[in-house]
């Protein structure tokens, strides 16, 4: 993986800021590498445009923390998609809530964009808080960003414990469907 | 002495910048906070009114800014290690008690982590504009003493400086961190207690009777008494004497204040926590501290790709600021550049330091973000020329 610049967003409440914080903890406390992760929201507690930006290296520590073209973006609002797209590497993957967000098609051909019906996804758990853990296990499943082993143990020390199990469902689902959709791509003859 | 292993969280922990400098109190010893939530500082409060009861420790949520900083000063009195936690908003309530906290020689720490202002400003963005409130801010000459980290884990580590820092010098240290760092998460690696030294508070070994609390050791800082064991004592923000008592003249204004600036001047070399890479050889120098410090990174990488001879000097202590050792560099460099979310406040203190021996370039704004790289790069090719 050497050095991947990683962008999520969204809005106050989806848990963007949490999605970094797993993220960031699989890579620098679970895995071997290096992970800063840093945040802009608004006042607003819910509702306002929310964005994490998560800095990774296999090798080496983070010096410059910040973010100017994502390789990977994770977008969980249409007003996330329409400011940190345009951004978004030129060989880039963009991971997106599908029914949240609609890309546009033909806009940037060789962009890899993959979506997911994560918040139905989420309702269907009963708990659409999980929406996040749901795009962090289509990461997983989409990308080779990060394991699984070492994701479920940084979602374990980032949620309450009683909440534990319904998050990794929630991830399991993700990887799933991350895991299935590229198999078609694949099955369909595309490059994946 | 070594911190006691009730405060300090051994392990690696991925942690913001203001949950890590409330580990970093909590190892240091601090069992006092008074705190009024301010964004983006909120977080320290927060994390301390979960740890502080779990290790012995008090957390009073006041009802503003004035009555934190007082509550902290008399906790200090009443020998507790202890500090606040604000944004500029609140910084600026707390100026005048600062004062007395100087004059009174209360060791205490004060974190700050910036945003924009001035006023209520940026609530949620970044700024390095209150490094000269911090030095200037209350009224009245003193000497102060001010750290910037620039990762979580210096936010752990500086704290904990911070606050030996305030015991060492007994005055009141500022934490100057900023949004960006406060609210940056990092791999932070909190050491085992016997591994971290801590400066333990300066009790006096003379008798009641003899004891003067204002009269100064070798080094010019007074030792303090412990309440409640028969030492009486006057203390005041009033001009005193060596017993603590007002005593309103010119020359005892000369030697309290005097001494106040004295004991971090003189002692400055031994304040001094700086981070130097490429000086010997360099044409331009790049000074900076926080958040700043790193944005440079690929504007000094670039610099150098090009040729450039870049070297670089990160104030971990931004005050006392490092005079002599400016101007010693000013005669070897072709420029200074210093990157701040600021107009200009720190590169005021360079400018002065350099006295027209070479150039000085800010590279500054109003807040809001940190600096795009490209502006920084450009100004060392600038002044390279």
């Amino acid at each position: 993986m050497s050095h991947t610049d990683v962008v999520i967003s969204g809005f106050g409440g989806q848990g963007v800021i949490m999605a970094g914080i797993v993220l960031g903890k699989t890579i620098s406390i679970f895995s071997d590498g290096f992970a800063t992760m840093t945040q802009n929201f608004g006042p607003e507690a819910r509702g306002g445009a929310c964005t994490a930006q998560v800095v990774v290296d296999s090798d080496n520590p983070i010096r410059y923390p910040y973010v100017q073209h994502p390789k990977i973006l994770i977008a969980m609002s249409q007003e996330g998609y329409e400011k940190h797209e345009p951004n978004l590497a030129s060989d880039g993957l963009l991971l997106y809530e599908e029914e949240l967000v609609e890309p546009h098609p033909g806009k940037r051909d060789q962009i890899k964009a993959l979506g997911i019906p994560a918040a139905r996804i989420a309702e269907e758990f009963g708990n659409p808080m999980v929406l996040n853990m749901v795009m962090i296990g289509f990461l997983a499943g989409t990308s080779n960003l990060i394991d699984i082993e070492p994701a479920k143990k940084a979602i374990a020390g980032c949620v309450p414990s009683h909440f534990i199990e319904l998050n990794h469902r929630a991830f399991d689902k993700g990887y799933e469907y991350g895991r299935n959709k590229l198999e078609a791509l694949k099955a369909a003859g595309s490059e994946v | 002495m070594h911190a006691d292993p009730k405060g300090v969280l051994t392990g690696t922990h991925y942690l913001d910048g203001d949950h890590a400098a409330a580990e970093g109190a909590c190892a240091a010893g601090c069992r006092f906070l008074a705190g009024y939530p301010i964004t983006p500082s909120t977080e320290v409060a927060e994390r301390c009114a979960l740890r502080f009861p779990m290790i012995g420790g008090t957390f009073i949520q006041m009802e503003d800014e004035l009555a934190s900083i007082a509550a902290i000063l008399g906790a200090s009195w009443g020998g507790l290690k202890t500090f606040t936690v604000t944004s500029g908003p609140g910084f600026s309530l707390m100026m005048e008690n600062i004062g007395l906290g100087i004059m009174m020689e209360c060791p205490c720490v004060i974190i700050n982590v910036q945003r924009g202002g001035p006023s209520t400003g940026l609530p949620t963005l970044p700024a390095q504009a209150d490094m000269m409130q911090a030095r200037w801010g209350s009224h009245g000459d003193y000497e102060i003493i001010a750290l910037s980290p620039n990762s979580p884990q210096e936010c752990f580590d500086l704290t904990i400086e911070a606050v030996n820092l305030s015991e060492q010098y007994r005055l009141p240290v500022m934490l100057m961190m900023d949004e960006c760092i406060g609210h940056m998460t990092e791999k932070v690696v909190i050491p085992l207690a016997e591994e971290i030294d801590i400066v333990p508070r300066r009790w006096t070994r003379e008798k009641p009777d003899t004891y003067l609390p204002y009269k100064p050791c070798d080094d010019l800082v007074p030792e303090i008494a412990p309440l409640g064991y028969g030492y009486r004592f006057h203390t005041t923000g009033l001009t005193h004497d060596q017993r603590g008592y007002p005593v309103l003249n010119a020359e005892t204004q000369e030697e309290c204040v005097g001494r106040l600036m004295d004991k971090v001047n003189k002692n400055a070399e031994n304040i001094y926590h700086l981070e130097k890479h490429n000086l010997d050889d360099a044409d331009v120098i790049l000074i900076s501290y926080g958040i700043s410090s790193r944005v440079a990174i690929p504007a000094v990488g670039k610099a150098r790709e090009d040729g450039i001879k870049v070297g670089e000097l990160r104030l971990i202590t931004v005050w006392p600021f490092p005079e002599n050792l400016i101007r010693e560099l000013a005669g070897n460099i072709k420029a200074f550049v210093m990157p701040e979310i600021n107009y200009g406040q720190v590169v005021l203190e360079v400018e002065r330091c350099v006295g027209g021996k070479c150039k000085t370039r800010l590279v500054g704004h109003a807040g809001g973000w940190v600096h795009d790289p490209e502006s920084i790069y450009q100004a060392i090719k600038e002044v390279a020329q």
